[in-house]
């Protein structure tokens, strides 16, 4: 069988150099002052604070899911597991002990990581397809188990359950989106941090000799079950406090709003951003929340200019983008861009 | 005792569908490595191909091998055209571009055909026969095809030139490609094998469960699953595979109500009984990863 | 030439005199959001993708008969811009795109939102910006609590009602009643189950033998059937969805069980779901109904019929004629248009909810004989009658009178 490791996918994977570090402070600064740019203005409106947080939400899970197989080679289907796991602790917390929704959110993380590591454990013998199959099976159980007849007292069953989404704290001038896009982008710039120096760090090149070589790194004397696993809690934990955002900005969970597809969403996230890549994350965040968007639109437009003798679907353009995607920039979008950048300055 | 005979039956019928599907993704497997995740919408896609010629007044089984000839054609073509290029990508390109597949064949069907259910009439004849209460003749049939399906593919890769040249390029393309194989066609030609049995299992499939364009997505778990744990490289490991996992659903279902019938306590029921057979068959998984037929590989380092 | 001056002439001063009759009332023009002197805005999402997505029909048909309204001058002169979103049966996608609905596109309601799971979570949101949520496509019994949700209504009988209807219709004429469900695992199958516990009474626990469940991504119902064979049921009360609902009527038949079969209205079409089952298999089985099937041949010269059938031809060519959706979705959207019409020039999201809750036994094409749409402050179940019916040869065959909630709670 051949080996099912991510080789050569390393495109953008350098630790950013100080002068790049200046430009993310930049740019982070600009996002926070957003809500007091676009949203006085009036030029973005709340909806569109709403599809800015998600961005960044669905970016988080991206980079759970990079961090798991982008730098450790563990390929996931599931990762929507963990998003709904993520979910239902604040869910379940704010509306039955009345906690308060930041206080959720390191709960939901610990939850995720315990969740995931466990998950890790049998995971540490199955690799390439079989760990497919036991996560996509993951994706596929999450449902049904959150319906369970002996949780419902807590999960509602297929009621779901509805919390409230929190207003902006000390008579903030703001409304509840912009709130929560900066608790959002808070967490974000948190967790990516976090994610950088942790790749930075021993750890980051044990993960990556693990991946690109497993007895190797063995050898060198590299504890593979200790890293894989702790690297499966910890892609939990990412993915997790998304779904947790996820939830108190939607106000509501459900079984029904963690279907496979989102599994799904998170993966083609993953790899059309850049795999091993950390803007490849907040790529795929941003490709998550738009594509649909565009197929929808690109769909009806298509269908008025060509006089089809059928009702296309959004989900034909949908699959011809992800394959020319993948023609184009076999290493997502992160490493194509990365690629003609080194092009640009080699000529 | 009664119910116990009745749920295996229906096990074994619903085994055949999974088999049937499970056996096509093994084939792809075999001759390019690779899970294809369109394979289900593949299959769905036929069988609304199956389904237009019954109403353009074909009959069965003409419509059958006409369709399975153009499913092959088409696979030929998804390899040449679209996977062609993407032989050096890495392995989750590939992964996103089956999805897009998917996502495509999907939505086509859907638009071409719409969504409401379609019904096939079963190609077998109605007859009764000792245990009818048990099984119905469809279900016999889809058994009897996939077995004999099983049996062509094993005498076709092990017997002759063509089948020897498929499994030697797959396993190793560049001794192959010294043997003078043409490696790129073997991959192709698994391709469009892989959609014809595809085509094969999507129209047996039909009449059991209805014809929509969702008809194969839960499927394709059930396949998958079928196919490791007998083993994703042994045609008839994948056979058993989906059989095992047909049977083990029912019993879950069916041990689960016994239980909550003499203890008055619910534990599972069909709520669960994917969840729990999932979880068997991965932790027969973590025990035997070559799943229960596979041969185990040696990987050098 | 003559007789056409004089009769427009005649006209002219007839609308003159009612426009001065009711001018105190209407003479000011009220909007909200979304509606101006020539349009009126309305939001809709719909699985087009999806488990679900067998009901994208109910939005495409519904966008084919405000197409119509359109090329026939509007409501009230004003041309209906109706927005439809997939939401693939995804509830935080529904939100979303309903929010893009209210905010971005500024519709003046939202309409039709199919699914319990999709309007529970959007719930919350349009009543508190209170935009109305009209005439939902669910039929869960929680759309018509006018005092928690002053800004949300449903539309077809709810799934309580009919699942007491069949309770009762059980207990008078079924003797000594053993009771197998089968049900989808989810909100939908659950307000049925309740609803058919109550109309059963406190032996409910011991009328039902045996109560099973499947889950949307379950490929057969098989097992699920065997079970309920096994139980000795005498009665199958079928709480499915097209799809299933087909499948647990043709393997019941393969297996030779032959209870006394009710069958959920969700899925009594004739040519989605009792043809593919087959007939042969379908005889006998009672449903309730408040529409007629197109499939049906007693309807075959009805006007409304034919009207139906002539709008399906001319602006959804593509839309299946045997597809009972197509009928649901235009009789919903003649409703919605005859609330406008009622809303006359005060187009505020107020007025629009004020009129949905005033209608008085109003008639809309494709309804039963006997049937019509009540409203009032206090009661926002627009439809809460149903005729029972049974599969005889090709077609249901009405039986009984027009039951409603009332008399069903009797």
């Amino acid at each position: 069988m051949a080996t099912t490791t991510v080789n050569g996918i390393a495109a953008g994977e350098r630790s950013p150099s100080l002068g790049r570090g200046y430009w993310l402070t930049g740019i982070v600064i600009v996002l926070a002052l957003l809500p007091l740019i676009g949203g006085k203005t009036g030029l973005i409106s709340n909806y569109g604070f709403l599809q800015l947080s998600l961005m960044i939400v669905y970016a988080i899970a991206v980079l759970g899911l990079i961090l798991l197989t982008g730098f450790n080679g563990q390929i996931s289907l599931g990762h929507g597991a963990f998003f709904a796991v993520g979910a239902y602790v604040a869910a379940v917390l704010i509306d039955q002990a009345n906690w308060p929704y930041w206080a959720t959110l390191p709960v939901a993380a610990i939850m995720c990581f315990l969740v995931g590591y466990l998950f890790g454990l049998p995971a540490l013998r199955l690799e390439g397809h079989y760990l497919a199959l036991a996560t996509f099976a993951l994706a596929v159980a999450v449902p049904q188990i959150l319906k369970y007849r002996h949780f419902e007292w807590f999960t509602n069953g297929v009621q779901g359950i509805n919390i409230f989404k929190p207003d902006p704290p000390f008579g903030l001038p703001l409304s509840a989106d912009q709130w929560m896009y900066l608790v959002v982008l808070a967490v974000a710039v948190l967790m990516f941090w976090i994610a950088r120096n942790l790749l930075d760090s021993r750890t980051g090149r044990a993960l990556r000799a693990i991946r690109d070589h497993t007895m190797a790194a063995s050898t060198m004397g590299i504890n593979v079950a200790h890293y894989k696993t702790v690297v499966f809690g910890v892609s939990a934990l990412y993915t997790g406090v998304a779904g947790a955002l996820h939830a108190i900005i939607f106000e509501f969970v459900a079984p029904d709003s963690f279907r496979f597809e989102l599994s799904i969403a998170i993966l083609v996230g993953a790899v059309v951003g850049g795999i091993a890549s950390l803007p490849g994350a907040v790529i795929g965040g941003v490709f998550v929340q738009v594509i649909e968007k565009y197929a929808d639109a690109l769909t009806k437009k298509l269908t008025a200019a060509v006089n089809l003798p059928l009702d296309l679907e959004p989900w034909t353009i949908y699959g011809i983008a992800l394959i020319v995607l993948m023609y184009t920039m076999p290493m997502g979008i992160a490493g194509g861009l990365a690629l003609l950048w080194r092009r640009l300055r080699g000529s | 005792m009664e119910q116990l005979i009745q749920q295996v039956a229906s096990g074994l019928a619903n085994g055949a569908i999974y088999a049937c599907l499970a056996l096509a993704l093994v084939m792809i497997f075999v001759s390019t490595d690779h899970i294809n995740f369109a394979q289900g919408e593949l299959a769905m896609f036929s069988a609304y191909l199956v389904w237009q010629a019954l109403e353009w007044g074909m009959s069965f089984w003409l419509a059958l091998p006409v369709v399975a000839l153009f499913s092959f054609l088409i696979g030929v073509g998804i390899e040449r055209v679209i996977l062609r290029p993407l032989h050096h990508a890495p392995v989750l390109s590939v992964v996103v571009v089956f999805i897009g597949l998917l996502a495509i064949f999907h939505s086509l069907a859907g638009a071409i055909w719409g969504h409401t259910i379609k019904a096939i009439p079963s190609p077998f004849p109605h007859f009764t026969f000792v245990g009818s209460g048990y099984i119905g003749p469809h279900q016999i049939g889809m058994i009897l095809v996939t077995v004999m399906l099983l049996v062509a593919l094993f005498a076709f890769f092990r017997f002759t030139p063509l089948g020897l040249a498929m499994r030697a390029a797959a396993q190793n393309p560049a001794s192959a490609r010294l043997a003078g194989i043409r490696v790129d066609w073997m991959l192709a030609l698994g391709w469009g094998l892989a959609a014809a049995i595809g085509a094969v299992a999507g129209s047996l499939v039909a009449p059991a469960v209805y014809l929509e364009p969702n008809m194969m997505a839960s499927i394709l778990l059930y396949g998958f699953a079928g196919a490791l744990v007998g083993g994703i490289s042994s045609p008839g490991g994948a056979v058993a595979g989906g059989f095992i996992v047909g049977v083990l659903e029912n019993l879950i279902a069916y041990l689960g109500n016994l239980f909550e019938k003499t203890t008055g306590v619910y534990v599972i029921g069909n709520g669960e009984k994917l969840t729990v057979a999932l979880i068997i068959v991965i932790t027969v998984l973590t025990l035997k990863p070559s799943g229960l037929f596979g041969q185990v590989s040696v990987k050098r380092v | 030439m003559h007789h056409t001056t004089r009769r427009l002439l005649l006209a002219g001063t007839g609308a003159l005199a009612l426009a001065l009759a009711v001018s105190p009332v209407c003479a000011q023009k009220k909007y909200d959001d979304g509606a101006t002197d020539t349009e009126i805005k309305i939001g809709h999402t719909n699985p087009y993708s999806g488990n679900a997505s067998a009901y994208g029909t109910i939005g495409k048909v519904i966008d084919a008969y405000f197409k119509m309204v359109n090329e026939q001058g509007g409501i009230n002169g004003r041309k209906i811009t109706f927005i439809s979103y997939d939401d693939g049966y995804s509830p935080p996608k529904t939100v979303e795109m309903v929010r893009k609905l209210v905010e971005e596109d500024r519709v003046l309601f939202v309409f039709q939102t199919l699914g319990t799971p999709p309007n529970t979570a959007i719930q919350k949101y349009l009543n508190g910006k209170k935009v109305p949520q009209l005439f939902v496509a669910t039929g869960a019994s929680k759309w018509g609590h006018y005092k928690e949700n002053p800004w949300t209504m449903g539309y077809q009988p709810d799934y309580v009602t009919e699942a007491i209807i069949y309770a009762k219709h059980i207990l008078a004429n079924v003797k000594d009643p053993k009771i197998g469900v089968l049900m989808q695992n989810d909100d939908y199958g659950k307000d049925y189950f309740n609803g058919f516990k109550q109309g059963l009474g406190k032996d409910a626990d011991k009328l039902i033998v045996s109560h099973v469940t499947y889950e949307v991504t379950d490929p057969t119902v098989d097992s699920q059937m065997i079970q309920l064979k096994n139980s000795g049921a005498n009665v199958f009360f079928n709480i499915t969805t097209p799809k299933f609902a087909a499948q647990a009527i043709k393997k019941a038949a393969e297996i030779g069980w032959k209870p006394a079969q009710y069958l959920n209205n969700v899925s009594a079409s004739v040519g989605t779901v009792i043809k593919p089952a087959g007939f042969e298999n379908s005889q006998g089985i009672i449903t309730a109904a408040y529409l007629k099937d197109p499939t049906d041949p007693q309807w075959a010269n009805a006007k409304d019929f034919l009207e139906w059938k002539a709008f399906m031809q001319k602006y959804y060519p593509t839309g299946n004629l045997a597809d009972g959706s197509n009928v649901f979705g235009y009789s919903v959207a003649t409703l919605m248009s005859i609330v406008l019409k009622q809303c006359g020039d005060d187009l505020t999201r107020a007025n629009v909810m004020k009129q949905a809750a005033n209608l008085k036994n109003v008639d809309l094409p494709l309804l039963l004989p006997g049937i019509k749409v009540n409203t009032s402050p206090t009661d926002f179940y627009p439809l809460q009658s149903v005729q029972l019916q049974k599969f005889e040869g090709e077609t249901w065959k009405l039986f009984g009178d027009v039951l409603s909630n009332e008399a069903a709670s009797n």
